[in-house]
């Protein structure tokens, strides 16, 4: 393990970011041929649905309970609606979502372009011509920033639906008010910061799955190693980036 | 440049990390012909290939490629100038997503607009030339690696480039497969005019292909001439390569201790 000092750090940034140019700069080639990009759609998004709505359901669960518990102290469960949608819309649907998907969806993308640079595959392209970033890289990035707002929806909605499930069905709380309560407090603007939030997450987990794997040593652990950085970077660039966007949308 | 020369070496060195791999390399290699590159493993042959195809960029000295200077072209540039490049890797290179008909399809598909029935006409035609026209509908992963390559070649013809490029093409074909890839290189040059720069270390077959050949040794250029003059070159570097001996001026062994010291002394 070798120390990377503060320049290398820096130009690992100045590469990411020029990287990033050049995927932005593939999106005319990937809407010219929608058929790429809907392939990848379907792997980053469809392919990560049921992890997403398994964790959704569990995750809107514990809330209800722990929303409950916290409320009961106060004396207003009824607002246990309330709590759970905004907790998820807000926070924990594009957090939790990005969180998996970097671990379910980047990581597939990571291993797959670093295993294609491995076997040739990437040279054989630049060879014929076609340049593997807007071949290969930009419909995978594109595909990612597309499914994530989607699969942040779909968790939150879940997670709402889990939340009722054990405070309405099982502690009791009143139906009426729980969905009530949430209507009268959630307010337009809470479910916009989900959806900047998620679109944020995911233009980041795309960019780095792909800038990572492009970028792999191309052997065995080289490939390896990469992909368990696409796991490390997204984790804690999406925890960064939910504070930053967080304190600016409040 | 010459007016035969298609691809003109001048001066050229390429360096990592401080360490020469090719020095003061001067080559042409002529248009319309078979070109070896040979040499014993390590000398730059494969670096070489890569200066030829903009892979790399020399540290010292330019590389001219039909008229243009490498090094000046942009990422544009350096397209355009493939698309009448075909390369075939040693492993083939196949994109493995995609079926072998696919795989044909796959430089059609990304540089024209012709007709499905037509992109089928010439890929079944490419494949039918390698001999592999009823393994259209397989995937990489089902090929054996002789075929794979034969798969990879069809491909790299399929745009009918002007100059095809070739790495190791011979390794691991057994001996039909071998003379197929053999007349195959031997007719896409005659009737197309097609400059072929083959890099093998198989003294034998180049023997009976290439018009020219270029001896790579310690990252520059040992002998030039045609196969025939390679082999009646007195020089003992060029006569130890291909004579296939182990004695002589070019190492075998990798630089190390003594073999008695090594074996006798314990942990290193």
């Amino acid at each position: 393990m070798t120390f990377a000092g503060p320049d290398s750090v820096i130009a690992k940034f100045g590469r990411f970011a020029l990287f990033l140019g050049r995927l932005v700069g593939g999106t005319p080639f990937v809407l010219r041929r929608p058929r790429l990009w809907i392939e990848q759609i379907h792997m980053s998004g469809a392919l990560s649905l049921v992890i997403i709505m398994l964790s959704g359901l569990f995750v809107g669960m514990v809330l209800g309970l722990q929303g409950y518990d916290l409320l009961r102290r106060f004396g207003s469960t009824e607002s246990l609606g309330t709590a759970a949608a905004l907790g998820l819309l807000r926070e924990l649907g594009p957090v939790i979502t990005a969180l998996l998907f970097a671990g379910r969806a980047g990581t597939a993308i990571t291993s797959e372009i670093g295993l294609m640079l491995a076997t040739d595959q990437l040279a054989a392209m630049e060879m014929m011509a076609v340049d593997p970033v807007r071949r290969i890289c930009a419909p995978r990035f594109l595909g990612g920033v597309a499914a994530m707002p989607f699969l942040a929806a779909i968790f939150s909605t879940i997670g709402i639906y889990g939340s009722h499930l054990v405070g309405v069905t099982l502690m009791g709380v009143d139906a009426g008010q729980f969905w009530s309560q949430m209507r009268g407090a959630v307010e337009f603007r809470d479910v916009f910061e989900g959806v900047v939030k998620s679109f944020a997450f995911g233009v980041a987990c795309s960019a780095i799955a792909v800038f990572e794997g492009y970028h792999a040593v191309p052997t065995a652990e080289g490939v390896g190693r990469a992909t368990t950085r696409t796991v490390v970077t997204s984790s804690v660039a999406i925890l960064a980036i939910d504070y930053m966007l967080t304190a600016v949308l409040l | 440049m010459p007016p035969s020369a298609v691809v003109l070496f001048e001066d050229v060195g390429y360096r990592v990390g401080g360490r020469a791999v090719l020095g003061n390399l001067n080559l042409s290699i002529a248009r319309g012909r078979v070109t070896a590159i040979m040499g014993p493993s390590g000398t730059g042959k494969t670096t070489l290939l890569r200066l030829l195809t903009g892979q790399i960029q020399p540290t010292e000295g330019q590389v001219t490629v039909d008229g243009r200077n490498l090094g000046q072209l942009d990422r544009d540039g350096l397209y355009a100038l493939r698309r009448n490049m075909g390369m075939l890797f040693q492993n083939g290179a196949l994109l493995t997503d995609l079926s072998v008909y696919e795989n044909v399809a796959f430089p059609l598909r990304e540089h024209t607009d012709l007709p499905e029935a037509l992109i089928r006409r010439i890929v079944l035609m490419k494949l039918e030339s390698v001999g592999l026209r009823g393994a259209a509908g397989l995937m990489p992963a089902e090929l054996s690696g002789g075929m794979a390559r034969r798969v990879a070649l069809a491909r790299a013809i399929v745009m009918d480039p002007q100059i095809l490029i070739y790495d190791e093409p011979f390794a691991g074909l057994d001996p039909i497969a071998l003379g197929m890839v053999l007349k195959l290189i031997r007719e896409l040059n005659q009737t197309l005019g097609i400059t072929s720069i083959v890099v093998s270390h198989d003294v034998h077959v180049i023997e009976q292909l290439a018009d020219d050949a270029v001896l790579l040794s310690g990252g520059g250029i040992a002998a030039v001439g045609s196969p025939a003059d390679l082999a009646r070159n007195p020089d003992p570097a060029v006569r130890q390569f291909m004579s296939g001996s182990a004695e002589g001026p070019v190492p075998f062994h990798y630089p190390a201790a003594d073999i008695k010291a090594d074996l006798l002394g314990g942990a290193p």
